[in-house]
C-alpha cells in the first residue's frame, strides 16, 4: 500500500504588514497507512501551518509551492491537494483526511445536537436518510467512549464535558472513515488525567479503525505515548526525522537534543541545587538583606484556616464554591507548590492570597493581615510586600508602556522613585538579575518574546523586595525550552533572595523540580499536602495517584510501563 | 519571527493617518486617498474661504449696485444668485467655515465628555454605571434630529445668531453624540478592566485614579479616530439636517448649506437648479470623504479586512499532475 500522504518540497510563505514571512520551507514528509507520525515544535516552527495545508485551511494570505499527495479513500490514487479548487477539496477534507482541533469547545457549535453535527459529516459526502445518518452517530459514539450514547446523541454539546467534547470531535472525524486523521495538539486544551484518556482514544483509532494519524504537538511526554515516528520542525524546516525510539535515545541533531533536555521530568532533583548565583542576583540579594522584613521569624507568611471563597450565583441560583475548607501554611523563605487540574481553585487561592478575590469565608492571614473582610484601604500597604507574576506574559504589560516603565511602576506607586527615570538604576540592575539586556528597558512589551516578558514580568515583581511571590502558572504559555530557563531563573532567584514564594502549576513535573513542599487541589479540596519527595515518591490519596499515573514521561519504554499502571489505577 | 518584532517604525509610520496610508494597498488605498483629498479640499476651502469668495457671505450688492435675486451663473456670479440675492458660490465656500467650526466644537466637547464619563463609569461600575448607561440609552432612544431641535430651541430660544446659532447647533449635536462616545469608551474599559496589566497594577496598591488614567485610558482610546471621522460626517449631516429645518443660522450671520438649501426649496419647482445644487453637492461632498476616511481607517484596522500585497517569495502555485 502505497503511503497515505506524502508532501514534496512544501513551502509556505505568509504576507504580513511585516514583509513576506517563510513559514515552512523545504518539507519533505509521508505518513504511512496505521502509521502515528508526530510532528514536534515550538511555536512558530510552522508545524500547524503544515498539517493545516494538507486540507487546504490556509488564509488567503498564503502562497504555497511543492505538492501534497493524499490517497483518495478509496485506495485508487492520489490527488494534489494544492492545485485541488474548491470542490475538488469538499470531496477531500472528511473523507480522505480529517481534523481534530485543539479546543473542543470550539469546535462544536452550541446550538445543533452532536448527533446532528456528526451526521452534518456523513451529508456533506453521501445521500444518506435522517435514521441512518442517525444510527451511523450513535455507532460511532459508542465506539469513541460515550456512554449511552443511544440518549446522548440528541444532547448539546455544553451538556459533556471538556474530554467528553474531545472524543465527540475525535468521532466527527471516524465518522467517514478517513485514511488519515490530523490531530492538531489535541490534548493541550485538557487536563492531565483527560489527556491520558484521549491518547489511550487515538491509539485505538489506528488499532481499531486503521487510521494514520499525523499528530501535531509540542509535548514530548505525548510523543511518547503515540508516536511511532517523530519529525522535528524548527523554524519552518524538519531538522530530524526518526523513529520514535531512535529519536528519544539517540537524539542527533543539537536542536532536538536541546528539546530534549529542556522537558522536566519528576525525580530529578531541585532545581536550585544544580544553578550557581550570578553577580547581578548577588548584588540584588544585598538590597535584600538591608531591608527590614516584618514578618518575625518562624511565623508563616500566609496561613489559610478553612478557606473558603465563593463566587456569587446570578439570579437566586446558587453561587459556585471554588474554594472550600482549605488549610495552608507558607513559611518565610520557602516554595510552596499548588497543583490542580483547570477549576481545582488552585487559581482563585493566589488571587485570594493578593487581594484580588474576596475571601468568603474561614480565614485567610497574609503577613499579618486577615483578608476575610479586609478592606482595600487597609491591605494597600501590605501590597508592597507581595509580588505577583502572571500566567500569560502578553496580556500582563501595559502595552504602550516600555518594559522600563512597567518595571518601574510598583517603585513609582509606592514612592520610592519619583518617576520612571529616576527608577531607571535600579530598573537595570532588576532586569540584569533576570539576565535580561538593559537596552531592554527602552523596548516595549510587544517587542520582547514570551520568556524575555515573563522575566520581565518576574524583576517587576521583585521591585520592591517583597517577602511572599505569587506565581501562577508562570511558565505555561511558554515553550518548552524558553519554560526551562525561566524555571532556572525561578530557581537562583528565590534560593538567593529567599522569598516565601507560591508556584502554581498545573504540571507536577514544574513543581517537583523547584518546590519543597506541595499541596494537591481536587475540586477546591485539598487532596493531599506534604513534603515534595514524599507526595511524589509514594502519593496517599488516590486522586494524587491517578495525577501521576496520567503524566506522560518523554521516554517511549517508560511510558509504555506507566500507561499500564494507569490503566490499572482507571479500571481498579 | 524574531526579526519582525525588532524592527523600530520611523516617526512618519507613527502618525495616525500616515501609518494606515503606508500601511494599505489597492481599492483600500484608493478609497483612503480619495477621501483624504475631499477632506483635505473641504478643510483648506474653509480656511482661505475670504480668500477664495469673491464676496462675503451677507454681501447683496458691490460697487456696480445690488446682486440681484436669482441671476443665472454668470462671469460675475460664476455660480448665479439666490432668491434673496446672495452670490452662491461666496455662500458655498463660507458654509465650509461654519460647518468646519460646527464639528470641531461638537466633536471635541462630546470627545472629552463621553471619554471621561465612559471610563469613570465603566471602571468603577456600580450604581453611577447603571444611572450612566440608562441615561444614555434614553438619548439614543429620540430620533437625534428631534433632540438636537430641542437643544436648539432651548439654548438660543429659536433666535438664530452667529455665535448663538452655531453654539446651539454645536451642543445639541454634542449632546447627541455624547452617548456614543461613551458606549464606546465603556465597552472597552470594561474589557480592560479584565486584562493582567490593569491587575497586576491592582496587586501593586496602584491607586484607582492612577489605573484609570495611566493603564485604562490610554488603551481605551485605539478606536477613537475612527469615531471620530465617521462621527464628523454625521455632525454635517445633523448640522444640515437642522439648518434645512429651519432650525439653523440667520442668512445674515452666517453661510450655512443646510439653511441655504431650505431657501432654495421653492426655487427647484420653477426650474432654478443654481441656488439648490451646488449647496447640495457641498454637503453630498464633505460627508463622502469623512466616511470614506472613516470607513477605510476602519477597515485598515481590522488585520482580517486589512489588504495586503500577495507574498514575493514563493512561486505561484503550479500545476502537477493529478492521478484520479
Amino acid at each position: 500500500m502505497s503511503d497515505v500522504v506524502e508532501l514534496r518540497d512544501l513551502a509556505i510563505t505568509f504576507a504580513t504588514d511585516g514583509g513576506d514571512v517563510r513559514a515552512v520551507r523545504g518539507v519533505d514528509l509521508s505518513v504511512a497507512p496505521g502509521e502515528v507520525l508526530a510532528i514536534v515544535g515550538e511555536s512558530g516552527s510552522g508545524k500547524t501551518v503544515t498539517a493545516r495545508s494538507i486540507l487546504g485551511l490556509l488564509p488567503e494570505t498564503a502562497t504555497t509551492s511543492g505538492a501534497i499527495l493524499l490517497r483518495n479513500h478509496a485506495d485508487t490514487g492520489t490527488a494534489d491537494v494544492l492545485t485541488l479548487r474548491r470542490g475538488g477539496l469538499r470531496a477531500v477534507r472528511g473523507r480522505d483526511a480529517a481534523m481534530v482541533f485543539q479546543e473542543p469547545s470550539t469546535a462544536l457549535n452550541p446550538v445543533y445536537p452532536v448527533g446532528w453535527q456528526i451526521a452534518e459529516g456523513l451529508r456533506a459526502h453521501r445521500r444518506i436518510s435522517r435514521a441512518q445518518a442517525r444510527a451511523a452517530a450513535v455507532d460511532v459514539l459508542r465506539r469513541v467512549g460515550i456512554p449511552d450514547p443511544e440518549h446522548r446523541v440528541d444532547h448539546y454539546p455544553h451538556q459533556f464535558s471538556g474530554g467528553q467534547k474531545q472524543r465527540i470531535v475525535i468521532a466527527m472525524a471516524l465518522v467517514l472513515d478517513p485514511g488519515l486523521i490530523i490531530a492538531d495538539e489535541p490534548t493541550t486544551a485538557l487536563d492531565v488525567t483527560v489527556q491520558a484518556e484521549i491518547l489511550d482514544l487515538l491509539r485505538r483509532c489506528r488499532d481499531e479503525f486503521g487510521s494514520a494519524i499525523l499528530l501535531i504537538t509540542h509535548n514530548m511526554g505525548v510523543v511518547a505515548d503515540l508516536a511511532d515516528r517523530v519529525a522535528v520542525m524548527y523554524d519552518g524546516e524538519i531538522v530530524e526525522q526518526a523513529d520514535v525510539r531512535t529519536l528519544f535515545s539517540a537524539p542527533r541533531h543539537p536542536y532536538t537534543q536541546r528539546l530534549l533536555a529542556a522537558v522536566p521530568r519528576i525525580g530529578t532533583g531541585k532545581l536550585r541545587d544544580k544553578i550557581r548565583p550570578s553577580a547581578a542576583v548577588e548584588e540584588l540579594r544585598q538590597d535584600f538583606a538591608a531591608d527590614e522584613h516584618l514578618v518575625a521569624p518562624g511565623e508563616p507568611v500566609v496561613e489559610a484556616r478553612g478557606l473558603v471563597v465563593r463566587y456569587p450565583g446570578r439570579l437566586r441560583r446558587p453561587g459556585f464554591t471554588a474554594v472550600d475548607g482549605v488549610d495552608l501554611v507558607i513559611r518565610p523563605g520557602e516554595m510552596l507548590g499548588l497543583v490542580g487540574e483547570s477549576g481545582s481553585g488552585k487559581t482563585t487561592i493566589g488571587r485570594a492570597i493578593a487581594g484580588l478575590t474576596p475571601v468568603t469565608g474561614g480565614s485567610l492571614r497574609v503577613l499579618g493581615v486577615e483578608m476575610n473582610g479586609v478592606r482595600e484601604r487597609a491591605f494597600r500597604p501590605v501590597r508592597r510586600r507581595i509580588g505577583f507574576v502572571f500566567q500569560d506574559p502578553a496580556t500582563s504589560f501595559n502595552p504602550l508602556l516600555t518594559i522600563a516603565q512597567c518595571v518601574a511602576e510598583p517603585l513609582v506607586v509606592h514612592g520610592v522613585a519619583g518617576d520612571a527615570r529616576e527608577a531607571r538604576p535600579r530598573v537595570d540592575e532588576l532586569l540584569e538579575a533576570v539576565q535580561l539586556d538593559r537596552s531592554y528597558g527602552d523596548r516595549f512589551p510587544h517587542e520582547l518574546s514570551g520568556g524575555q516578558r515573563q522575566r520581565a514580568s518576574l524583576a517587576r515583581a521583585l521591585a520592591l523586595d517583597p517577602e511572599l511571590l505569587i506565581a501562577d502558572e508562570p511558565t505555561s504559555a511558554l515553550d518548552v525550552s524558553v519554560q526551562a530557563r525561566v524555571l532556572d531563573l525561578f530557581a537562583e532567584l528565590q534560593a538567593e533572595l529567599r522569598f516565601a514564594c507560591l508556584f502554581i502549576s498545573h504540571d507536577l513535573a514544574v513543581v517537583d523540580l523547584l518546590a519543597d513542599r506541595i499541596a494537591v487541589l481536587h475540586l477546591g479540596r485539598l487532596a493531599e499536602h506534604g513534603e515534595a519527595e514524599q507526595v511524589l515518591a509514594d502519593p496517599k490519596d488516590p486522586y494524587t495517584q491517578r495525577l501521576l499515573a496520567s503524566l506522560p514521561v518523554p521516554d517511549p519504554d517508560e511510558q509504555a510501563v506507566r500507561r499500564e499502571s494507569w490503566r490499572a489505577l482507571t479500571t481498579r | 519571527m524574531a526579526t519582525l518584532v525588532a524592527r523600530r517604525r520611523s516617526w512618519l509610520d507613527r502618525v495616525p493617518v500616515v501609518h494606515q496610508l503606508r500601511q494599505s494597498v489597492g481599492l483600500q488605498r484608493g478609497m483612503l486617498i480619495a477621501g483624504l483629498a475631499i477632506t483635505g479640499l473641504f478643510l483648506l476651502v474653509a480656511l482661505a474661504a475670504p480668500a477664495l469668495a469673491p464676496y462675503g457671505f451677507a454681501d447683496l450688492r458691490d460697487e456696480a449696485g445690488l446682486f440681484g435675486s436669482l441671476q443665472r451663473p454668470s462671469s460675475a456670479h460664476p455660480l448665479g444668485t439666490t432668491v434673496g440675492g446672495f452670490d452662491v458660490l461666496s455662500r458655498v465656500l463660507f458654509g465650509a467655515r461654519t460647518a468646519v467650526f460646527v464639528i470641531a466644537v461638537a466633536v471635541v466637547a462630546s470627545l472629552f465628555l463621553g471619554v471621561l464619563l465612559g471610563v469613570v463609569s465603566g471602571y468603577l461600575g456600580g450604581w453611577l454605571d447603571r444611572v450612566l448607561v440608562v441615561v444614555a440609552d434614553a438619548v439614543y432612544a429620540f430620533p437625534s434630529l428631534l433632540l438636537a431641535i430641542a437643544v436648539s430651541i432651548a439654548i438660543s430660544g429659536g433666535q438664530a445668531r452667529l455665535v448663538g446659532g452655531v453654539m446651539a447647533a454645536a451642543i445639541s449635536i454634542t449632546v447627541v453624540f455624547i452617548p456614543q462616545y461613551f458606549r464606546v469608551i465603556r465597552a472597552e474599559t470594561v474589557r480592560i478592566k479584565a486584562e493582567a496589566y490593569v491587575e497586576s497594577a491592582k496587586v501593586l496598591g496602584t491607586s484607582t485614579a492612577r489605573i484609570m488614567f495611566r493603564h485604562v485610558l490610554r488603551n481605551a482610546t485605539r478606536t477613537l479616530p475612527l469615531i471620530f471621522t465617521l462621527n464628523a460626517s454625521e455632525a454635517i449631516l445633523t448640522l444640515a439636517g437642522l439648518g434645512f429645518l429651519g432650525f439653523g443660522i440667520e442668512q445674515t450671520q452666517a453661510a450655512e448649506w443646510g439653511f441655504d438649501l431650505n431657501r432654495s426649496l421653492s426655487d427647484v419647482t420653477s426650474g432654478i437648479w443654481w441656488t439648490s445644487i451646488f449647496p447640495g453637492t457641498a454637503i453630498v461632498l464633505v460627508v463622502l470623504g469623512l466616511t470614506l476616511v472613516g470607513e477605510s481607517l476602519n477597515d485598515l484596522a481590522d488585520p482580517r479586512l486589512r489588504g495586503r500585497r500577495a507574498a514575493a517569495g514563493a512561486a505561484p502555485v503550479e500545476a502537477t499532475e493529478v492521478t484520479a
